[in-house]
């Protein structure tokens, strides 16, 4: 077990690497939900409720995470390095829960910029709101990530992943508006961590078949 | 060893390989030849685990991790270093020794002097170098590899038919070529695909 660990770190800490030499996916993410607030700051009349403002926070954090998904095989994508590591003897769900670690690490990093601005732009942002985007990321990296993987195999890539991901998606955003927006949030909570185990054991178990010729 | 007995695989509606029978024992050389598009790197995927067929049976020894496989891409991040390429590689396959191992293979290949210098700046044949360090890394008992030889210039040729010669008493090795020639040497068997 602690050899499969050993694995994913490896995995993750190159994809950190890479994201630290490349600075391609973090800032044009924080670029992306930086401006997606702002529109949304203008877009809603002055008099809205805080309800209205909480669901663009969501709409904001799934946009964003899908442009972080978008860009997580690129690399294994355009040099073909997926190959490489489904040659290697680690077990190859080491390979989607390292990538789903460093999605995740990126899309938190973005976060901590994105939560204090819609709070400066919005409303101020609670502890429910906060489990809300932690679960709500658990699940959104478990999911998306093995979306991700599948739609590389794809010829519209591009298109697939956001057909793919959205409709999957929705359950977390329910959740998510609802753990932000109520007054009780731990049925919502209680939702969102019961999507990321089931989504996270189908992934973890599915990942095999997805990237495999 | 490899056992392939009707061995298919069709991607969609196109048939890549049909009905394909071939056995190659332990120690064997089996060299494929065939036009562009002739299924050569399918099989060679197959064999690698890469691919599943989807028709016939094929039986591979040794284990994935016991298997070294060259492509046509190199498979080494572009942003990272020559050694910070082996070593992520070296740590999958839990290569003994890591660092040695590493370090006599980038002397080997002529590579030692740009072992800190990024993959994007290598040229072609610098990056098939690298690509043979990867394969050979873990020291693999079955060698796949696609167009070895090419982007290689004379010296880096010269070499790999050293590497190949002193490789083949202790692997078995199934090596697809547009000049067969230059491995025929070493060859026990042949397949050759229209």
């Amino acid at each position: 077990m602690s050899g499969y660990f050993n694995d994913v770190a490896v995995l993750a800490r190159k994809d950190l690497k890479l994201e630290l030499r490349a600075r391609s996916t973090v800032p044009a993410m924080l670029l992306f939900v930086v401006a997606a607030l702002v529109v949304f700051h203008f877009a809603l009349p002055a008099e809205s409720s805080e309800l209205a403002a909480k669901g663009m926070l969501w709409v904001a954090i799934v946009f964003t995470a899908l442009l972080g998904l978008t860009r997580a095989f690129v690399a294994e994508r355009e040099q073909r390095l997926i190959d490489g590591l489904l040659l290697a003897p680690c077990d190859r769900s080491a390979i989607w829960l390292a990538k789903s670690l460093s999605v995740l690490g990126f899309l938190v990093v973005v976060e901590l910029v994105a939560l204090p601005a819609f709070a400066l732009f919005f409303s101020g942002i609670d502890g429910a709101t906060v489990a809300g985007v932690a679960l709500a990321d658990l699940g959104i990296c478990a999911v998306g990530t093995v979306l991700a993987a599948m739609a590389v195999a794809g010829r519209a890539r591009e298109l697939l992943l956001p057909l793919l991901f959205l409709p999957l998606a929705i359950p977390i955003v329910v959740g998510g508006v609802g753990a932000s927006v109520t007054g009780e949030p731990a049925r919502y909570l209680g939702f969102l961590a019961l999507y990321d185990a089931v989504f996270a054991i189908i992934s973890w178990a599915s990942f095999e078949y997805v990237v495999t010729e | 060893m490899i056992r392939a007995r009707g061995l298919a695989k069709d991607y969609g509606e196109k048939h890549v390989l049909r009905g394909l029978d071939f056995e190659l024992e332990r120690g064997g050389f089996l060299v494929v030849t065939g036009a562009n598009g002739s299924g050569k790197t399918t099989l060679l995927r197959l064999c690698a685990g890469l691919a599943i067929p989807t028709g016939g049976s094929l039986e591979v020894e040794p284990e994935r991790g016991a298997i070294g496989f060259l492509g046509h891409e190199p498979l080494v991040y572009r942003e990272l270093t020559a050694l910070e390429n082996l070593d992520l590689y070296g740590r999958l396959y839990r290569v003994p020794e890591r660092r040695e191992r590493i370090g006599m293979l980038l002397e080997r290949f002529g590579l030692w002097d740009a072992r800190n210098g990024r993959a994007d700046t290598f040229s072609r044949g610098m990056l098939q170098r690298l690509a043979l360090c990867r394969a050979l890394l873990h020291d693999p008992e079955l060698l796949v590899l696609d167009e070895p030889f090419s982007a290689l210039d004379e010296d880096g040729a010269g070499l790999l038919d050293r590497e190949l010669a002193e490789l083949r008493p202790r692997a078995t090795f199934v090596v697809t070529s547009h000049d067969p020639e230059r491995v025929a040497h070493l060859a026990t068997n042949r397949l050759a695909f229209v």
